[in-house]
């Protein structure tokens, strides 16, 4: 008998950590059956009974054993009654779904990572990954810009980066107040001063898809080729599998071909208006 | 001791400038050095001089009486501080001030638009490098502007 | 061999043989859908048999145009299709995916037992046949599967019927989808009211010859293999409307921003028509159904449409605001972007969306004026 790809399977709530005013970590266990180990840029499917379903990406470690993390900003009704879990309470969980970070091409190329927002989430599995495994990439660089300083994720976790001395992190908010002492500007404004070498660098690009599309052309103003290019994209999604029909782009399903997708293949249609 | 001449052709911004041109540029120019919290220039004042940052962070900030200061930007090594000496009033709207030690090459504006004014081809090579500088710095705020972060949860 | 792949072989049912076919399937556990009227149209609906069919009733489609008439001939199966695609007995409108219950923190979660009934659905036409074909591959096709249709569709016998009389709507034969079904039936029936009133019947599966076999018949002779390829001819000899088949991809994903879609857009209304009446249309949305006690719910899922303001909805607001977007998604899917998908149009020509368009938008008129804008344009920058 084929698996019912709808069905959750129930997690326990071990841990809500805030990450800022209105957002925070879940840190879930299966009480039973555990879904397969998410690679970096999948997601999965959060189940709240009563309220209902949201694709949420995995914001956790790709470690053997660690709880699966999820970073939401309670925007929706499902993201606010997740992030407002107990411990110890459960959820449904499935998937995970779609596409990967290119954290296995980007073997042997310098790395940069540029994250706008909450886009940092399905980012830090990948930069975790490229970090546990340093040696076998070159430069290693994140672009993080944030809304305000009171918005930034991860903290401690960017604070640890910024220690290791062959990583270069840089981040920049949009507004700010005079105790702020980092970058105050756009993103996009920290693309040319990272001095990236464009032939032999992937670029991992995540945040609202405004925010992707000016880093996109940034990235090609600094002479970066398309198929160095990946972003991730954000549909309307009711399933996750390939069957509602509701997050197509073009040709392909983002819970299929995406979230993650190389820039060439979406290049034509990144664009176009209410596409 | 470096030659302000050298100084100016090395910046970044300068790249490709007729030597001739920075040799006019340079007459024009100073270097500058400024402590932490120390400031470039405060808002309202005559647009005087405009800075090229050699070395450390500036912030552009807005003071409202009764409200935290506002960044409303910052610059850093081989930016340019300060677009108002270009148009009329000639009046900074807003203050620039020093986040570190900076190290700033001032041009002195009456100087400049006055060379500008006498050889065209001068003014034609300082539009070519502040047009893009103001366009970009217009896009960079019209996406901050856009509050793109606000609401956003990308799946 | 016929086209079916499974070997040329016919008989004559009678009408009482029709009725010994239905009473067959009854035997055999199967639940019998046909085409019934209902409403003031043909629609589907369970048959005890032959005298539940819309006999002597035809259908007059135009754009924007279903009206129910009389014929003289009493056939059984005289008319195209109605708006009920045989897609709600598969692909079910509204369905219970799963229940989930809490006792305490505990949450659990069960999948509806109840097995599919086997079903026989008598009355399909070749497009239809065609149009499930495409929704095989759209929920069987991937890795992930509609269960619930897989389970339906395990249990399905399909009785076709060959148009004698399509509608001014259907554009079948530019899709290679009919008027004659070629494949995907159990048991094919012609109907012949040439003076006389008998069906042909093809077995197109063993299970469908085993039954021809065991039902009161004839062996079918030249004469009637010559009548039913009539019916055929006069069939295709009716269809009009076409829709292009050359460059209609390439046209569609290449001018998203072609103003013949404002042009349309001006018209449509967005209602959502021509999605629920669509036999391969098969977005969905998932509601949650909670309990009253509220430790309990379903989760429900319903035919959506890609021209609801809601659909493309993330957080904020829609990403499809226009109704030029949504018309432009909808028809590029179904005949440019279907293709990268499944291998396959996402039209099969039953011209369903053309008769109960309530502004009587014709997608093949659409679709043919914007390649040949493009190819006029092609033409006149001298690169056709």
């Amino acid at each position: 008998m084929t698996v019912n790809p709808y069905l959750p399977l129930p997690y326990r709530v071990i841990a809500v950590r805030q990450d800022t005013p209105d957002t925070a970590t879940v840190e879930l266990r299966p009480v039973g059956a555990a879904i397969p180990e998410p690679a970096p840029g999948q997601f999965t499917m959060l189940y709240m009974l009563g309220v209902g379903e949201a694709p949420i990406s995995v914001s956790g470690a790709p470690i053997e054993g660690a709880p699966l993390a999820q970073t939401l900003r309670g925007v929706g009704a499902v993201s606010k009654a997740i992030i407002r879990l107990q411990p110890g309470e459960e959820l449904g969980v499935r998937g995970p779904y779609g596409t990967i970070w290119p954290v296995a091409e980007a073997d042997g190329h310098d790395v940069l990572f540029i994250a706008g927002g909450l886009g940092l989430a399905p980012l830090r599995p990948a930069v975790r990954h490229v970090l546990a495994n340093r040696e076998r990439y070159g430069r290693v660089s994140l672009l993080y810009g944030t809304r305000s300083p009171q918005d930034i994720l991860y903290r401690d976790e960017l604070a640890m980066w910024r220690r290791m001395l062959d990583v270069q992190i840089e981040v920049t908010v949009d507004r700010a107040h005079r105790s702020w002492h980092g970058a105050v500007g756009v993103v996009t404004e920290l693309i040319p001063r990272a001095g990236v070498d464009p032939s032999r660098t992937i670029a991992m690009v995540c945040g609202p898809e405004i925010m992707m599309r000016f880093s996109v052309q940034a990235l090609q103003a600094a002479g970066m080729p398309c198929e160095h290019i990946y972003v991730s994209m954000e549909r309307s999604m009711k399933c996750g599998v390939g069957l509602c029909g509701r997050c197509q782009f073009g040709p392909d399903f983002v819970c299929k071909q995406g979230a993650v997708m190389r820039y060439d293949r979406i290049a034509h249609i990144f664009t176009v208006r209410e596409i | 001791m470096e030659s302000l001449e050298g100084i100016v052709l090395a910046q970044p911004f300068f790249a490709g400038l007729d030597p001739a041109i920075g040799a006019l540029i340079a007459g024009c120019a100073r270097n500058h050095r400024f402590d932490p919290d120390a400031y470039l220039f405060h808002e309202g004042e005559e647009a005087s001089e405009f800075f090229l940052l050699r070395e450390g962070d500036v912030a552009l900030e807005i003071q409202a009486a009764g409200r935290p200061t506002l960044v409303l930007g910052t610059v850093h090594a081989g930016d340019i501080v300060g677009a108002s000496w270009l148009i009329p009033p000639y009046r900074w709207n807003s203050d620039a001030r020093a986040r570190t030690p900076v190290r700033a090459l001032g041009i002195d504006a009456a100087c400049l638009r006055g060379k500008c004014e006498d050889d065209p081809r001068t003014g034609y090579a300082m539009m070519k490098r502040f047009a893009p500088l103001l366009v970009r710095r217009l896009q960079a705020a019209h996406l901050q502007l856009l509050d793109v972060y606000g609401r956003s949860d990308p799946a | 061999m016929s086209a079916s792949g499974f070997p040329k072989a016919g008989v004559v049912l009678s009408l009482d043989g029709l009725q010994a076919l239905i009473d067959a399937l009854a035997a055999r556990g199967y639940q019998v859908l046909g085409p019934v009227e209902h409403d003031g149209a043909i629609g589907t609906g369970h048959i005890a048999g032959i005298a539940d069919l819309p006999a002597g009733r035809t259908d007059r489609q135009e754009a924007g145009s279903y009206r129910l008439d009389d014929r003289d001939d009493g056939a059984l199966f005289g008319y195209a299709v109605g708006p009920g695609s045989w897609k709600r007995h598969l692909h079910r409108p509204i369905e219970t995916l799963f229940k989930v219950r809490r006792v305490g923190d505990e949450l659990s979660f069960e999948p509806p037992r109840e097995p599919p009934a086997r079903t026989a659905l008598l009355g399909v036409r070749s497009c239809e046949l065609a149009a499930i074909a495409i929704q095989d591959r759209v929920f069987q096709g991937g890795r992930y599967v509609n269960t619930e249709y897989a389970a339906r569709r395990a249990n399905i016998f399909l009785v076709a019927v060959n148009c004698g009389d399509p509608a001014s709507t259907c554009f079948c034969s530019s899709l290679n989808t009919g008027p004659r079904a070629r494949r995907g039936y159990d048991i094919a029936l012609t109907e012949l009211v040439d003076g006389r009133h008998e069906f042909l019947a093809e077995p197109g599966s063993d299970s469908g010859a085993a039954l021809l076999a065991y039902l009161p018949n004839r062996p079918a002779t030249e004469a009637d293999w010559q009548a039913a390829d009539a019916v055929a001819a006069h069939a295709a000899a009716q269809i009009h409307r076409r829709l292009p088949a050359e460059g209609l991809k390439e046209a569609l994903q290449q001018h998203p921003e072609h103003p013949h879609w404002e042009e349309v857009a001006a018209r449509c209304l967005a209602c959502a028509n021509c999605t629920n009446v669509c036999p391969t249309c098969f977005c969905t949305t998932i509601d949650d159904h909670s309990d009253l006690d509220g430790h309990g719910a379903a989760r429900v899922r319903r035919w959506d449409s890609c021209f609801n303001g809601d659909f493309s909805y993330v957080h904020g607001g829609a990403v499809r605001t226009q109704t030029r977007s949504r018309y432009r998604q909808w028809l590029t899917h179904k005949l440019a972007n279907w293709w990268d998908q499944f291998g396959t149009s996402g039209c099969v020509g039953c011209g369903r969306c053309i008769a109960w368009c309530p502004a009587g938008i014709d997608l093949t008129v659409e679709a043919t004026s914007i390649v040949d804008s493009i190819s006029a344009e092609a033409k006149a920058h001298g690169v056709a």
